[in-house]
């Protein structure tokens, strides 16, 4: 009993010390106050500040297009690649497992470095194009959305491709028709995780960005060195958004997913 | 010419090729010349000889390794409780742990800075403690993932039959479980140790002005020494190749990829 209790008290324990910081921000944000600790009264006014200031909705808004935009270039770029490498002869395709596995293990500060170094430094690319930044979050995404699909090729029946092929399908035809429609829980999974990690770097971002564009990550950093401002109030605002919407996508996903179980044990049942 | 599948892979070939290959080699070049193009050594020597970056190098080990002994103390305890419970909510808390890994980071720790300032004051006070606690607060997800995973993977008739052989619940723990769920444990180190030497702006954020190995970089960035700080890298990248041989990393897709279930 008493070995129950104390394990539950840590399991609760930790799992304060990752949300409290968060719950209490939350808090405050809805408070006229500039500083955790001081109590005001209740307040809007970060969130009036979040959504008018042009800034910062400009900020937010060039983050999000960041993200689908490299997220959208990785995964045509890592699905075609986890197809070549699965359907290339042994050399060519350990050639891309081994290149792939790079960013991956690579911490992020070196891949954000070396990128700008090839692009800007030995290239003189100009951040401003934004190429080097859109680049720099491909390279970072691409690899996942390749690790994400390939089991799926895989796991495949290798027949089936063989059987539209003998019944009169082209190779790109089957390609479209059979293999990628198995794939797509890989391929969506890839995409939701290449955002993901897009909406997060901070270290590409800043070695690659034109000086004039900030991400999240970058604008919050740059924002907690300076005196306490009302942006930087509204950013308790935004962290709070963000961490409302991230409940309620793994509210959404998470029942989704019991539902799904549940449909597949009552027709368990039937049969 | 004729399409076949093999084809498919060329784009992703050749974009390998000049954004992962081709980066490398240009950081192994800025590394080994000086600012007019000459080859030099000095750069290798200068870290080697530098008591300032040397500092940093063993500090930032001291910092990665504490963080990372901190977050296998948290987490592992966790993990197990988890993959043990036979409560029905147990993947709900999971996901309650996972859960900030997709809540951007730089909001994640301006909530801790904002906390601590509370309790400590002044930050830059307790810069060692502060780094510790930041890191694994931001790292803790990465560590129970990969622990967990392979605990509930465990064959329970294994500890059984332990039990029935006359093991107590502390022998079996240390004799069966402890040494089965080594692959997680070392796939929570990898995923934690590295960022926990090269992601400096967890530090910054917390009022921190000790050095670790990514800060170099930082540093160097701001100060255009393309070659020292390319250096750096080329020192940071072959302490990461001897890392993953030494832990056989890379073969699960866990970590970051793991993020997503």
């Amino acid at each position: 009993m008493i070995v129950k209790i104390l394990k539950r008290l840590f399991i609760i324990l930790v799992l304060l010390f990752l949300y409290l910081p968060i719950l209490i921000l939350a808090v405050y944000s809805f408070t006229s106050s500039t500083q955790i600790g001081a109590i005001r009264g209740f307040s809007l006014k970060n969130y009036v500040t979040l959504v008018t200031t042009p800034e910062l909705t400009g900020m937010i808004a060039g983050t999000i297009s960041l993200a689908v935009a490299a997220a959208l270039i990785a995964t045509v770029l890592g699905t075609m690649g986890a197809l070549g490498a699965f359907y290339s002869g042994r050399k060519m395709s350990s050639m891309i497992t081994t290149l792939n596995q790079i960013p991956v293990i690579n911490a992020d500060v070196v891949t954000g470095f070396s990128i700008c170094i090839l692009l800007v430094v030995a290239f003189h690319i100009s951040k401003d194009s934004y190429i080097p930044l859109l680049a720099g979050h491909v390279t970072l995404c691409a690899p996942f959305v390749f690790l994400s699909v390939m089991p799926r090729i895989t796991q495949m029946d290798p027949s089936i491709y063989e059987a539209a092929l003998d019944l009169g399908a082209t190779p790109f035809r089957a390609l479209i028709e059979v293999v990628i429609p198995q794939i797509v829980p890989g391929i969506i999974s890839g995409f939701a995780l290449a955002v993901t990690l897009s909406l997060d770097d901070y270290f590409i971002a800043t070695y690659t960005k034109p000086a004039t564009f900030d991400t999240i990550s970058t604008y919050v950093v740059n924002a907690t060195k300076g005196a306490q401002t009302t942006i930087k109030t509204a950013l308790w605002a935004l962290s709070t958004v963000i961490f409302v919407i991230v409940v309620l996508v793994v509210l959404i996903s998470n029942i989704r997913a019991l539902r799904s179980q549940g449909e597949l044990r009552k027709e368990g049942r039937n049969v | 010419m004729q399409f076949s599948r093999k084809h498919l892979g060329i784009p992703y070939a050749v974009f390998l090729l000049v954004f992962v290959a081709a980066p490398l080699l240009f950081l192994c070049y800025y590394a080994f010349t000086n600012g007019q193009g000459q080859f030099t050594l000095r750069n290798l020597s200068g870290f080697f000889t530098d008591p300032n970056t040397l500092g940093t190098l063993f500090y930032s080990l001291l910092v990665a390794v504490v963080t990372t002994v901190v977050c296998l103390l948290l987490a592992y305890p966790v993990a197990y409780i988890l993959a043990k419970s036979r409560l029905r909510s147990r993947s709900v808390i999971l996901m309650l742990f996972i859960m900030p890994m997709w809540i951007n980071f730089s909001l994640r720790v301006t909530a801790l800075k904002e906390i601590l300032t509370v309790i400590e004051g002044n930050l830059a006070m307790f810069p060692f403690l502060n780094a510790i606690i930041g890191m694994t607060y931001d790292f803790l997800p990465f560590m129970i993932l990969p622990i967990y995973t392979t605990i509930s993977r465990l064959d329970d008739a294994l500890r059984e039959a332990a039990m029935d052989l006359g093991a107590d619940s502390v022998q079996t723990f240390l004799r069966i479980t402890l040494p089965l769920s080594v692959p997680g444990i070392i796939s929570g180190i990898s995923m934690v140790f590295l960022p926990a030497m090269t992601n400096y702006v967890i530090l910054d954020m917390l009022y921190n002005s000790t050095y670790i190995m990514g800060s170099l970089i930082g540093s160097y960035f701001s100060a255009y020494n393309w070659n020292g700080g390319s250096m750096i890298s080329l020192v940071l990248l072959a302490m990461i190749c001897i890392f993953t041989l030494l832990t056989g990393g890379g073969e699960e897709e866990t970590g970051r990829g793991g993020a997503l279930l």
